[in-house]
């Protein structure tokens, strides 16, 4: 006898069942509307709180990294320097803190109902880059702003690596994600990790401080950090400043195509059984 | 015929206690004999799950060697006790959790009602969570969009279609769930427990629509739920699980006869006794028994006379004693109500005291019943449930040695024919 389908223990490692996941594209979409929607519902300022964050934040950092400690900022205006290495670490960690959760916090939609447990995670990537768009616009307004303030600075023909930009930050955070959530299912070890690993990583990438300035002996150690590469490379085409090499957005590239294919299937290894666990 | 699901040797192990460093440790073992390519070794061990005894070891089967087929439109009814495995079974159907070992085949989609309203998001309106929760069970955008009108109407929530979920009562929320899980078209419907909240329209309509489900559209539905009354209306075929094995798989009135059978044997009661005395204000009850031809009996038969004797004490000795009486068949529907009042007698009230009621010939078919009893005066009320059992043996109520069964028809009455 033939049948259609068949559940079977375990499934194998290998099988990222991109397939299934496209048939609950509709899913996908519905989830990052419902993200996206609900955040700000009955709240007065709406929508204006994507903005207020990140303002708030490079205020704050023109004022103690470069007004107080004076840090250098490639001759980039501090608070233009800042935005744009927040915005970009904002997108990174936001999907990544959030889809580091995805199990815990799905488990009483998870229990009950099955879909490709993938779709949540994919669904946060894409609600937070509509985010990012958002605070994209905040940038370009403060950027445009120094332009005609005569502020020395130019986008160039490296702008069109944007999208790979973005592309490589959702798979890195993606991975990351679904790795961290497929382990905390059992231990709840990595969740505290987590929380302060990502601050203490900001400060290991270059979002405060450019590469260039970092002492030599250190400069190879912090580009180990897969955000390095892209946030030098979205100041890079932006201000023409920093450190533009095709090695070092290589690496970044790789690692998150790597991490986000070992992070799917450990994921789509753990969703069958982790409601018996979590 | 082709069955559409098959399932092989199915089990389900869980780790009891909780999740600690024990648990670590077993995981490496675990993850060191597979690299040397051994079973899993935990895999060997476990006992039948029988939540009341002891056992020897952490681990415990909620489900061990499963097999049966289930052919298409069937409506099979799952029952068995508290942990006997059949959520588990449902939530291994429905791809929830996982199955330790074994195979489940079928055609089609599943799709479970395994709790209504999932995935339902508070901040949405009702007509942003229809798709949302479409979506969720596997429906595409298109598939609602063209049932979007069917299912308002079938939740009939159509004036609060445009508010957020949140302001919802519990009651409208399990309405709209129900009906979008009811326009999901499945081959296969896997349904948990669903009818036991709503209001009595809304199950009714619920049942109907589930009847339309498998008897005219001809899918195959699985059902489990504690109320058998529903689940006789509804199902063809039964299956009783019990310590997550099968026992029985056959047509739904053995399985449930089977079921009640089996499961009323731990305390059925043919008499009452409580030696404590009342304390404070109040009724107690002291003592219930039957008479039949002025001697206490367990048993009675169809068409016999019998007395139900009630024993009291109350605080208050003024005023009039009511007295109703419930009684419930095994499915626990209620078919009679006993009420002094109806003989017009006013029985009044003592401290300490005897009512009896005389049910002449009485109307029951062979079965097992239980009686609910409820004393009240003036000042107060006391009432107990499934105080007292009635086991009723087939008697000859026709005269004649013919006589109906339980499966057949609940009451008997005295006919005469002409022509």
């Amino acid at each position: 006898m033939n049948f259609q389908n068949t559940i079977l223990p375990s499934g194998s490692l290998f099988n990222l069942r991109l397939k299934e996941i496209w048939k609950y594209r509709d899913l996908l979409l519905l989830f990052v509307r419902r993200d996206f929607v609900a955040v700000y519902k009955q709240t007065i300022l709406g929508p204006t709180w994507f903005f207020i964050q990140p303002l708030f934040t490079t205020v704050i950092y023109t004022f103690i990294f470069g007004s107080i400690a004076d840090l250098p900022a490639d001759g980039v205006p501090h608070s233009l320097f800042y935005l744009a290495g927040i915005t970009a670490w904002n997108y990174f960690a936001n999907c990544l803190t959030t889809i580091s959760d995805t199990f815990s916090k799905n488990s009483s939609l998870f229990g009950k109902v099955y879909f490709p447990r993938a779709v949540t995670p994919l669904s946060i990537v894409i609600s937070k880059l509509i985010q990012l768009m958002l605070q994209l616009v905040l940038f370009v307004l403060v950027y445009v702003y120094y332009i005609i303030n005569g502020a020395n600075i130019a986008p160039n023909i490296t702008l069109l690596l944007f999208p790979v930009l973005v592309l490589t930050m959702a798979m890195l955070s993606l991975g990351l994600g679904m790795i961290i959530s497929s382990m905390t299912t059992k231990y709840r070890d990595l969740k505290f990790l987590v929380k302060f690993g990502i601050q203490l990583a900001m400060y290991g990438s270059s979002v405060i401080y450019p590469l260039s300035e970092f002492p030599d002996q250190y400069r190879t150690l912090i580009a180990l950090n897969p955000m390095v590469g892209v946030i030098e490379t979205f100041k890079y085409m932006f201000f023409g400043v920093g450190t533009l090499s095709n090695g070092l957005i290589l690496y970044s590239m790789t690692v998150s195509v790597l991490l986000f294919v070992i992070g799917l299937a450990i994921f789509n290894k753990t969703e069958k059984n982790f409601m018996d666990t979590v | 015929m082709k069955p559409i699901i098959r399932i092989e040797n199915l089990s389900k192990q869980y780790r009891l206690g909780t999740i600690g460093t024990g648990t670590l440790s077993n995981d490496l073992k675990r993850w060191s004999y597979r690299i040397r390519g051994k079973e899993d070794p935990f895999l060997k061990v476990g006992d039948t799950n029988n939540r009341a005894s002891k056992g020897q070891s952490n681990y415990v089967w909620a489900l061990k060697d499963i097999n049966f087929e289930v052919n298409p439109g069937e409506v099979v009814g799952i029952i068995g006790r508290n942990g006997a495995g059949k959520s588990t079974l449902l939530k291994i159907l429905s791809k929830v959790t996982g199955p330790s070992t074994g195979r489940i085949d079928y055609d089609g989609r599943i799709g479970s009602l395994l709790e209504v309203g999932t995935g339902f998001h508070p901040e949405l309106t009702g007509r942003d969570n229809i798709f949302l929760n479409g979506a969720i069970l596997g429906m595409t955008k298109k598939e609602i969009r063209s049932k979007l009108d069917e299912i308002i109407d079938f939740s009939g929530c159509e004036r609060y279609i445009d508010t957020p979920v949140k302001r919802y009562s519990s009651g409208m929320t399990v309405r709209l769930g129900f009906a979008v899980a009811a326009h999901l078209e499945p081959e296969i419907l896997v349904v948990d427990e669903v009818l036991a909240v709503g209001d009595a329209e809304f199950q009714r309509k619920a049942i109907g629509k589930m009847q339309d489900v498998s008897r005219n559209e001809g899918r195959t539905v699985l059902f489990v739920s504690h109320n058998m009354a529903s689940i006789q209306a509804l199902c063809t075929k039964g299956i009783l699980l019990r310590n997550g094995e099968v026992a029985l798989h056959s047509d739904i009135s053995s399985v449930i006869n089977e079921y009640v059978s089996c499961n009323t044997d731990i305390d059925f009661r043919t008499s009452y006794v409580n030696t404590e005395k009342l304390q404070g204000e109040g009724i107690g009850i002291k003592q219930v028994y039957y008479l039949a031809d002025g001697v206490q009996v367990d048993n009675i038969m169809s068409g016999q006379d019998v007395d139900i004797v009630i024993h009291y004490e109350s605080s208050s000795s003024s005023g009039y004693m009511n007295t109703l009486v419930g009684i419930y068949n095994n499915l626990d529907e209620k078919l009679i109500i006993l009420n002094s009042d109806y003989d017009n007698k006013k029985v009044p009230c003592k401290r300490e005291g005897k009512i009896t009621c005389r049910l002449k010939n009485i109307q029951l078919v062979e079965g097992q019943y239980s009686l609910n009893i409820q004393l009240s005066n003036a000042t107060s009320v006391k009432h107990i449930k499934g105080v007292i059992n009635l086991m009723v043996e087939k008697g000859d109520f026709y005269g004649n040695g013919l006589i109906p069964t339980i499966n057949e028809c609940k009451f008997l009455v005295n006919q005469e024919w002409y022509s």
